[in-house]
């Protein structure tokens, strides 16, 4: 007897829906067990994690200003997994497009007219986090290397020197020896709509747009799928592959360097420790939810951002240890991602021994 | 016939949700009319204090201490207080947040216990005029945020006068957080306690770039020990240093809380907090209205540091010196950084007979002679 994974043949329009929806169930069914194993009341902690993340403008203007880099992030994402290209990167992306702001709005003030010193800065992030992807894109074309470890290794690189960059060079002079630069000159501080919600939620809403319109309308959207579907038929139609993977990457890496500026123009405005919170993780598991479709990812991305944001608040209203916060994360998402594996695979029994291996081809990394 | 598969599940899975609501359910009425009859006891709402915690009150060190102050206020106002606290706070945008809650659900009094919180404090505090905030350890006040701290300074040097005492390889290890003068300061007096015992002794410092990280703090310490040090100092919030000396048979000295009860004897005394004092005060005024923005810094004399009791491995001799030097800066004849103090170089940065102003001693970044480290990492 084994159990082995089948690829599904087909996908019906209604799986799509209901996969996302039951998984979010069954998470909070599973979190609820667990929570009442450790005596705490699950319809409490749900209905103060609801408030604290929807509850009134104001805390919803938080979630808000955790979504934003989520949508972007994912959008990026989605971006390289529709040709199944598997960038895991975003958070050195999101990194460096951080430190390529933050060195636009600490040193080129001085010779920049302020009027466009937050574009610029806005720009060189994009520019920095697009070189970030791109490399692992070059080194898969070029050399056949792994993307998976390449992009994954290569966020470790962008932490680490970030890290260095503010505890070291970047310190600010007058800051008493703490870590962080100085704050940025006002003109390169990214406005904000309300509370700290910023002008990057409409970058995030234009880009989602935008990459709708490409994956859906355009025959670039439509080659990128058929390289995602099946390279060999995509080779055979003539679609150049190599080039496309590296217009998609330097595109995803764009995005999530963009995510990154808007985090240090538009909250800190200073480059600081809190930039690498993990939302180039998080997104991963938001694209694949939203099944790469850059609409969906919006909404998915600002639940996400709800669980966040109301896993503090669960902390400061029911006196929960802030650990327990992380585990019903954790929680929340494990069958999300359980979810959408049995909407794309099919588990199936079988007393064949000779029966081959589970496909690997196509598979969840 | 799959579908009926998943729905079974789903069915046995909420019926296994249903037992565990209506089993804790119970419980949980108990506990709302108890809280109900102790409500109506009391005419008035509560009022309501939060704390904003960089690490676990279980890091047995600073949060610990401040956690301790905490239930100190509780203990003292009884129920006409509320406290809350949120833990494991990262410095940075995300404290502005957790910051911005806590004034949003209605806390009237806010401390927030790290000097990364300073700003993120300074914001919130703008926006709720009617809050009152209180930022430990910074340097920056408005009309409704205090800043306090303590001259905890007074018992790093004591604290270095059994250091000396105990080092036979003459190197003394000495973990610290960040290059800021708080640290900074600290290094200073214990290694002027240190030399009040050994002249000769050099106190060698590693940066951490962290408060609150068991792992990097440890291996600090294990680096320090590699390199000859025989008594650990630390500018740190858990006690992962001290233990790294204990497990290496060498001394420590412990800093926060009282450090001998977690790791044992090795931790020959400890450079301790008490805000015990001072949340009680603070939440006493909020709650009179007679709150006003200050910079706190208290001293030994006033209760807000102190030294533990010492380790049976502290000769007598050194207990009547370090009690010798007690009084005297309690008495407020003298006190740690009064002049002539050298920095590395050997100049006389304070000279004979100067007394540094507060303002000096909140900016110092330089070391004194002796330390073997430098403040620009």
């Amino acid at each position: 007897m084994r159990i082995h994974f089948e690829k599904r043949k087909t996908y019906s329009a209604k799986a799509s829906v209901l996969t996302p929806v039951i998984s979010f169930l069954v998470s909070l069914i599973l979190t609820a067990v667990m929570l009442a194993a450790v005596k705490i009341n699950p319809a409490e902690v749900y209905a103060a994690m609801f408030r604290g993340a929807f509850g009134t403008w104001r805390d919803f203007s938080e979630t808000l200003v955790k979504a934003i880099p989520l949508i972007l992030t994912s959008l990026g994402v989605a971006t390289a997994f529709k040709l199944k290209f598997w960038n895991i990167g975003a958070e050195g992306q999101l990194v460096l497009g951080g430190i390529g702001a933050s060195w636009v709005a600490l040193f080129a003030s001085a010779w920049l007219p302020p009027a466009i010193l937050l574009p610029a800065a806005i720009i060189v992030g994009a520019v920095a986090g697009s070189v970030w992807a791109g490399v692992p894109a070059l080194l898969k074309v070029k050399l056949g290397v792994d993307e998976t470890l390449t992009t994954l290794m290569l966020n470790y690189v962008a932490i680490i020197a970030y890290d260095g960059i503010y505890t070291g060079p970047w310190r600010d002079p007058d800051g008493f020896g703490f870590p962080g630069s100085a704050m940025f000159p006002e003109a390169a501080w990214l406005p904000r709509l309300t509370g700290r919600t910023h002008a990057g939620l409409i970058f995030a809403l234009i880009i989602a747009a935008v990459l709708w319109f490409a994956f859906y309308k355009t025959k670039w959207g439509f080659e990128l799928q058929m390289i995602g579907n099946n390279k060999k038929a995509a080779r055979v139609l003539g679609v150049n592959i190599g080039r496309n993977i590296i217009i998609a990457l330097l595109i995803s890496g764009a995005i999530s360097g963009i995510a990154g500026a808007c985090e240090v123009t538009g909250i800190a405005r200073r480059l600081q420790q809190g930039l690498s919170l993990g939302y180039g993780y998080t997104a991963i598991i938001i694209a694949w939810m939203s099944r790469l479709n850059p609409a969906v990812c919006i909404p998915v991305s600002i639940i996400m951002a709800g669980l966040l944001v109301g896993g503090d608040s669960v902390q400061i209203m029911m006196g929960v240890p802030s650990a327990m916060g992380q585990v019903m994360q954790g929680m929340i998402l494990f069958p999300m991602l359980a979810g959408s594996i049995f909407s794309e695979y099919r588990l199936r029994l079988s007393r064949d021994s000779a029966a081959t291996a589970a496909p690997t081809e196509g598979g969840l990394a | 016939m799959k579908t009926n598969r998943v729905a079974a599940v789903l069915i046995i899975l909420l019926a296994v949700v249903l037992l565990a609501f209506t089993g804790c359910s119970k419980e949980e009425e108990a506990k709302v009319e108890e809280k109900a009859a102790v409500e109506s006891e009391a005419a008035d709402e509560p009022f309501k204090a939060a704390f904003v915690y960089i690490g676990i009150p279980g890091d047995l060190g600073w949060t610990y201490e401040h956690d301790r102050g905490r239930l100190a206020a509780v203990e003292a106002l009884g129920d006409k207080i509320e406290t809350a606290f949120v833990e494991n706070v990262p410095e940075g945008p995300d404290a502005t947040r957790v910051i911005r809650q806590l004034a949003q659900q209605g806390y009237k009094i806010i401390f927030t216990a790290s000097f990364g919180y300073m700003d993120p404090t300074l914001e919130v505090a703008a926006e709720y005029p009617d809050v009152y905030f209180e930022h430990c350890s910074g340097y920056k006040t408005a009309d409704n945020m205090a800043n306090y701290f303590g001259r905890i300074y007074q018992s790093r040097y004591l604290s270095g006068i059994v250091a000396g005492a105990a080092t036979k390889t003459g190197v003394i290890g000495y973990v610290g957080a960040f290059p800021i003068p708080e640290v900074v300061r600290g290094i200073n007096a214990f290694t002027l306690g240190v030399q009040k015992t050994n002249p000769d002794a050099v106190v060698k410092v590693v940066w951490t770039n962290t408060w609150y990280d068991p792992v990097v703090e440890r291996e600090a310490a294990v680096a320090l020990l590699d390199a000859g040090a025989d008594v650990i100092a630390q500018h740190q919030d858990t006690t992962e240093p001290q233990k790294a000396a204990a497990e290496r048979d060498v001394w420590s000295i412990g800093y926060h809380s009282d450090m001998a009860k977690f790791v044992g004897d090795s931790v020959l005394v400890s450079a301790m907090w008490e805000f015990s004092h001072y949340y009680t005060t603070r939440i006493q005024a909020a709650m009179d209205g007679t709150w006003k923005t200050q910079s706190y810094w208290g001293g030994l004399a006033d209760g807000d540091v102190k030294l533990s009791d010492f380790s049976p491995l502290v000769p007598a001799e050194i207990k009547d010196l370090v009690m010798a030097e007690q009084s005297k800066i309690e008495s407020g004849e003298w006190d740690v950084f009064n002049g002539p103090v050298y920095d590395q170089s050997g100049a006389a940065v304070i000279a004979d007979g100067a007394v540094p102003s507060d303002g000096d001693l909140a900016n110092m970044s330089w070391f004194v002679k002796g330390v073997e480290g430098s403040v620009n990492q």
